[in-house]
């Protein structure tokens, strides 16, 4: 036997064994997986949510020109990242709901949206505070501040799309809207703006003192961590809400067929109203 | 070839089209994206005097001179300098040897009237001890 089918053999025999991906698609192995790591995640959360912010509020040096204000940047660079991530996280899993049509990926998707927004806006708004006593402007139409401004826009416009109009447009649009990734990570570098360029997500060492980046580094994971626990939380009630809409949708047309009326049409109109 | 296929083939060639098509708009659109002009960009480019600019770039060392709320600087990009006047007040990180942003109007090639200095911050941070070592260093 040569090595390559014995390879096959053996790739063939733990196919078995692994959950494939589509397993991991399947909502009831969603629900397991929610209710395993839920606990663990809230709790690092809240874990390294506590020492950033110690580390970043008190226990960390003020800057040698901005003093006290640079405490700001360990609440805004760690969100800029998340707002980056979660509309990466957007894209994909439009990706996957346009080409294998997953209704999962859609309700990931809608459950990540507002995340992100709060995200974004989490950034604008530290930005603008730290802008006023170090730039002297809440805000400036630079090229860095007017694409993050763009990327709020993008997830406004994917949420009213998916909830008024078309989800599969919605999708589409998220894809388009994913050029505007590269665009706000490369602005500093490409443009002039009054953003300052990258201190940490750079090649070579990072432009950020060593007694610095841990608050940052611990922020950032408590950031992620909220991320995953809430939108555990949301995907799920999204999944519990749509199954509750289904059962009663065919309650219902049970109940019209038997009373002789055009059960189909009904049911139709009852669910493009009820579920949106 | 099933539908999911041509599906992926589809979008992600549209996409990669759309891609392109914004790379190439983004590169054309360059000169009309950038937030300041440096002062020698400014040699080579012929900018109405009523025409509001930005300039960016460090403040000379030692050029900076104050009468009442008018300061007068000279603004350098290593290369070339550009006067500058501002009456106003001026932002706490502005210093000589700072990255600032003027918005303003050029009065001629070498004396820009500012209306708004903002300073701009570079990347680097570290504690103020740290600063002063590497300072006396």
């Amino acid at each position: 036997m040569s090595y390559t089918r014995l390879l096959f053999l053996r790739f063939k025999g733990r196919r078995k064994l692994l959950p494939s991906w589509h397993t991991l698609a399947r909502p009831r192995v969603f629900f397991k997986l929610a209710k395993a790591v839920l606990p663990l995640t809230f709790t690092l959360t809240g874990l390294l949510f506590a020492i950033g912010l110690y580390l970043g509020l008190v226990a960390s040096p003020a800057d040698y020109q901005q003093g006290e204000a640079v405490r700001i940047m360990y609440v805004h660079v760690p969100a800029s990242w998340m707002a980056l991530l979660v509309y990466g996280f957007l894209t994909l899993m439009s990706f996957f709901a346009l080409i294998w049509r997953h209704p999962l990926a859609e309700i990931f998707a809608i459950s990540a949206v507002p995340i992100g927004m709060v995200f974004t806006s989490l950034s604008l708004l530290t930005g603008a505070l730290w802008g006023k006593p170090m730039w002297g402007t809440f805000w400036e139409w630079d090229a860095r501040l007017t694409s993050v401004f763009i990327l709020f826009l993008l997830y406004g416009f994917y949420w009213i799309l998916y909830k008024t109009y078309s989800r599969r447009i919605a999708s589409y649009c998220a894809l388009v809207g994913a050029i505007n990734l590269p665009i706000v990570k490369g602005s500093v570098e490409w443009w002039n703006t009054l953003h300052q360029s990258a201190s940490v997500m750079k090649f070579g060492a990072p432009s950020l003192h060593s007694t610095m980046l841990p608050p940052l580094l611990f922020m950032a994971g408590a950031y992620f961590f909220y991320f995953i626990g809430v939108f555990i939380l949301r995907a799920r009630t999204e999944l519990r809400r749509r199954k509750v809409f289904s059962q009663r949708h065919c309650e219902r047309s049970e109940a019209t067929q038997s009373s002789g009326l055009p059960g189909s049409l009904r049911s139709l109109a009852m669910t493009k109203k009820s579920i949106s | 070839m099933k539908p999911k296929h041509q599906r992926l083939v589809l979008i992600s060639g549209a996409l990669m089209g759309f891609g392109l098509a914004s790379f190439f708009i983004l590169t054309s659109l360059r000169d009309n994206l950038v937030f300041f002009y440096t002062p020698s960009e400014l040699q080579q480019k012929y900018i109405h005097r009523e025409k509001r600019i930005r300039v960016g770039g460090i403040v000379k060392p030692r050029s900076v001179k104050r009468e009442g709320e008018t300061a007068r600087f000279f603004l350098t990009d290593q290369k070339n300098t550009l006067k500058v006047i501002y009456s106003g007040i001026l932002p706490d990180l502005f210093r000589e040897g700072q990255g600032i942003v003027a918005e303003g109007y050029l009065q001629d090639p070498t004396l820009f009237r500012a209306e708004i200095v903002l300073a701009k911050h570079d990347e680097t941070y570290m504690p103020k001890e740290v600063a002063d070592r590497l300072k006396r260093e």
